[in-house]
C-alpha cells in the first residue's frame, strides 16, 4: 500500500523516486526498553507538596500568612508600648520611624485640614519628644497603633482558628455520620441542617450575642453554630462517593465497626477536601468577627481585634487616616491570602476540578 | 416538580416557624423586662403586664406572637423612638435599603457579566488575568474595606461624591455605597460567568451556531450567554447573605437611614423588639428568596426538573 502511494505520488510529479542511504534511520527500540525502567515510589504528600509549589499565588499567600502570623506573635513585644496603656498627652501622633525620618517620610508630620486652611502638625516636635517613636502612630487615646494592630491580629487569628477547627470537627462528624448511615438518619439530619441553613447567619449571630456577653468565647460559639454546615456538606458528599468502595467492604468483612470505618478508613481519604474547606472557613470567621466588632458586638475593650480597631478609628478616619490603614490592610491581606491559599489547595487536592 | 415545590414550600414555612419560636424563646430569656423602672409599683407593673398580654400562658402568647408577626405587627419600639410601632419605623426605611441593595445588585451583575465574558473570550491572556484578579479581590476583601477606601479617596480627598447619605440628593449620595456594596456581587458573578461561559463556548451547539454563520455579539449573547446564565442563579444565595450583612456596615459608614442602620442602632441601644422584628424580616426575606431561587432553577433547567421528579 505504502509503496503504491509513493509511486503514484512521484508519478504525479513526473520525478523518479530515488532514495539515498541517508534518508533512512534504523528504528531503535529505546522506547520499548524504557517501559520496564524503575520509578521511585511517589509519596502522596510529596506529590501534593510538588503540585502546591507549582501554584505560585498560593505559595506567596502562604508565605504572607506566615509573615502576618509571625508579627502577630512577636509584634506586640517589639517596642515598649502595651496595647492597653493610654497616654493622653501623646494622642494622635503620626507615624515616625527612626532612620526613615531623615528621608522625609514617617517623620511624624501630619497635614490637617481645618476650616481656616491646611496646617502642618508634628506632635512629637510640639511635645518636645525626640526619643519617642510610634511606628504606626498613636491613636485617639495615645496608644501605640503598631502594638494594637498586631495584638488585634493575634486576637482575630485566634478566633478564626478556634472557630474553624471546632467547625471542622462538628461539620465533619455530622456530614460523615449522616452520609454513612444514610436512609432515615440521613434524611432527619439533612432536614435539620436545611432548617439551620435557612436562618440567615446574621440573625443567628446577632441574637446569640444578645443573650451572651460579647467576648472571645461568645464569638467562637456564634461562629460554631453557623459555619459547620458547609463542612458537613463536603464531608457528606465525599462519604457518599466513598462508602461503596471495596476497601470499606473489606474492612467491614474483617469485622470493623462503623466508628472505625468512618474515622479510620474513610476520613484519611477525604482529608484534602476537609483541609481545603477549613482554609475557606478561616477568612469567613475573620470577616464575621470584624463585622461583629463594627456593629458593636465584638471583643470588649480594652482588648482589641482587627474589626474593633477599624471601627474605633472609623470615627476619625478622615483626619487621622494612618490609624485605620494598618488594621484595614492586615485584614484585607489576611482574607485575600486565605482565599487564594484555599483556592490553591483545592486545585492541589483535586487537579481534575474545573478552573476557578 | 409539583411534589418538589410542595416539599420546598413546607420546609420553608417550617423554617420560618422555627425562627419565630427561637425569637420568642429569646424574648423570654432576655435579661430584664421592659418595665425595669424601679419607680414602678407592683400594681403598676401588673397593669402593664396585663396591657401587653404578658400575664397569659406562654403557649397563648406564642400563638398570638406568630399571628402578629405574620401580619406585620411587631409591637412597639422601647428605646429608639418610644412607643412608635416598629412596622412604621421599618416602612420608612425599607425602601432606602432596597433601593441601594437593588442598585448594587444591578451594577454588580452587569459589570460582573461583562468581566466574566471578557475573561472567557480572552482565556489565558492578560485580560483574563486582570478579570480573575478583580474577582478574587472582590470575593475576599470585605465590602466595608471598599466602602472606607472609596469614602476616603472619592468622597473626602477628591470630593466628587458626598461622604454621607442625604435624603435630598438620593441619587448622587447613593453612588459610593452602591459601588462598595456591589463588589461582592460583581466578583462572584464574574467568576461564575467565566467558568460557565468557557464551558458553553467549547460546546457543540456553539460550533454549530458558528458554522451556520452567526458571529459577533449575536453569537456570544444569544447563543452563549443565554445558556451560561442558568447556573448563575445559584450564586444568588451567598449574594443575598452578603448584601444583608454588607448593608449593615455600609449603611453605618455612609449613615444611610435604612433597615441595616436601624438594626445596628437597635443592637447598640438594646431595643430587643426592634432586633427581633428585623431578624424576622431578614429571615423571611432570605427564606422567600431561597425558595424562589430553588423553584426558578427547577423550572428553568429541564435537567433538574426531570431529576427532581424521579
Amino acid at each position: 500500500m505504502e509503496k503504491n502511494k509513493l509511486a503514484s505520488a512521484s508519478a504525479a510529479h513526473d520525478e523518479p523516486a530515488t532514495f539515498l542511504p541517508d534518508d533512512f534511520l534504523l528504528k531503535n527500540d529505546d522506547e520499548l526498553l524504557r517501559i520496564d525502567s524503575n520509578f521511585s515510589t511517589q509519596n502522596y504528600w510529596m506529590n501534593i507538596a510538588k503540585r502546591f509549589w507549582a501554584n505560585k499565588g498560593a505559595v506567596v499567600s502562604l508565605f504572607l500568612i506566615f509573615m502576618i502570623s509571625f508579627f502577630a506573635i512577636i509584634g506586640p513585644g517589639m517596642n515598649a508600648f502595651s496595647y492597653s496603656d493610654q497616654n493622653l498627652t501623646q494622642k494622635n501622633f503620626a507615624p515616625r520611624i527612626a532612620g526613615l525620618e531623615q528621608l522625609g517620610i514617617f517623620n511624624g508630620d501630619e497635614v490637617l485640614r481645618t476650616t481656616t486652611g491646611v496646617k502642618m502638625v508634628n506632635g512629637y516636635k510640639t511635645a518636645g519628644l525626640d526619643k519617642v517613636y510610634y511606628w504606626f502612630g498613636s491613636d485617639t487615646l495615645g496608644r501605640d497603633v503598631w502594638t494594637r494592630v498586631w495584638e488585634g491580629t493575634r486576637v482575630s487569628l485566634g478566633i478564626a482558628f478556634a472557630a474553624a477547627l471546632i467547625d471542622m470537627f462538628i461539620g465533619m462528624s455530622y456530614g460523615l455520620i449522616s452520609g454513612y448511615y444514610g436512609g432515615k438518619v440521613d434524611s432527619v439530619m439533612q432536614r435539620f441542617a436545611e432548617i439551620v441553613n435557612g436562618i440567615p447567619r446574621l440573625v443567628i449571630v446577632t441574637l446569640l450575642l444578645l443573650i451572651l456577653k460579647p467576648g472571645f468565647v461568645t464569638i467562637v460559639i456564634a461562629l460554631m453554630i453557623t459555619e459547620w454546615i458547609g463542612m458537613s456538606r463536603i464531608a457528606r458528599a465525599e462519604m457518599l462517593k466513598l462508602k461503596e468502595q471495596e476497601y470499606v467492604l473489606a474492612s467491614r468483612t474483617l469485622g470493623a465497626r462503623s466508628f472505625r470505618i468512618i474515622f479510620r478508613e474513610i476520613l484519611p481519604n477525604i482529608i484534602g477536601q476537609i483541609i481545603t474547606q477549613l482554609m475557606f472557613s478561616i477568612p469567613t470567621a475573620i470577616f464575621t468577627e470584624a463585622f461583629l466588632s463594627f456593629v458593636g458586638l465584638g471583643i470588649p475593650v480594652p482588648m482589641c481585634s482587627l474589626g474593633s480597631l477599624i471601627s474605633e478609628s472609623f470615627s476619625s478616619f478622615t483626619t487621622h487616616p494612618y490609624q485605620i490603614v494598618p488594621p484595614l490592610l492586615v485584614l484585607a491581606a489576611l482574607m485575600l491570602c486565605f482565599n487564594i491559599l484555599a483556592d490553591g489547595l483545592r486545585e492541589t487536592f483535586d487537579p481534575k476540578l474545573k478552573e476557578m | 416538580m409539583k411534589n418538589y415545590i410542595i416539599k420546598r414550600v413546607l420546609i420553608s414555612i417550617f423554617t420560618l416557624l422555627a425562627i419565630t419560636l427561637v425569637l420568642f424563646i429569646l424574648l423570654q430569656l432576655m435579661p430584664g423586662s421592659p418595665f425595669n423602672d424601679e419607680k414602678l409599683t407592683d400594681t403598676q407593673r401588673t397593669a402593664l403586664n396585663m396591657k401587653y398580654g404578658l400575664d397569659q400562658p406562654l403557649v397563648v402568647q406564642f400563638g398570638k406572637y406568630v399571628i402578629n408577626m405574620f401580619r406585620g405587627d411587631f409591637g412597639v419600639s422601647y428605646t429608639i423612638s418610644k412607643n412608635t410601632p416598629i412596622s412604621q419605623l421599618i416602612q420608612s426605611r425599607l425602601p432606602v435599603s432596597i433601593a441601594i441593595g437593588g442598585t448594587a445588585v444591578g451594577i454588580g451583575a452587569l459589570i460582573g457579566l461583562i468581566l466574566g465574558i471578557i475573561a472567557a473570550l480572552y482565556h489565558n491572556t492578560f485580560w483574563d488575568g486582570l478579570c480573575t484578579f478583580i474577582a478574587v479581590l472582590g470575593v475576599s476583601v470585605p465590602s466595608y474595606v471598599f466602602a472606607l477606601a472609596l469614602s476616603y479617596t472619592l468622597g473626602f480627598k477628591l470630593s466628587w461624591f458626598p461622604m454621607l447619605y442625604s435624603g435630598d440628593k438620593p441619587f448622587i449620595s447613593s453612588v459610593l455605597p452602591s459601588i462598595a456594596l456591589s463588589m461582592f456581587t460583581l466578583a462572584s458573578i464574574a467568576r461564575f460567568t467565566r467558568t460557565e461561559m468557557m464551558e458553553v463556548l467549547g460546546s457543540d451547539y456553539m460550533r454549530l451556531a458558528e458554522s451556520k454563520g452567526i458571529y459577533g455579539p449575536r453569537l456570544i449573547i444569544r447563543h452563549g450567554l443565554r445558556n451560561a446564565l442558568i447556573p448563575i442563579i445559584t450564586v444568588l444565595a451567598p449574594l443575598i447573605v452578603d448584601l444583608m450583612t454588607g448593608s449593615l456596615v455600609i449603611e453605618k459608614i455612609f449613615s444611610i437611614p435604612g433597615v441595616g442602620s436601624l438594626l445596628v442602632t437597635a443592637i447598640q441601644s438594646n431595643d430587643y423588639n426592634v432586633i427581633i422584628a428585623l431578624s424576622f424580616i431578614y429571615s423571611a426575606m432570605y427564606i422567600a428568596i431561597m425558595l424562589a431561587v430553588d423553584i426558578l432553577y427547577g423550572l428553568i433547567d429541564p435537567r433538574i426538573r426531570l431529576a427532581k421528579e424521579v
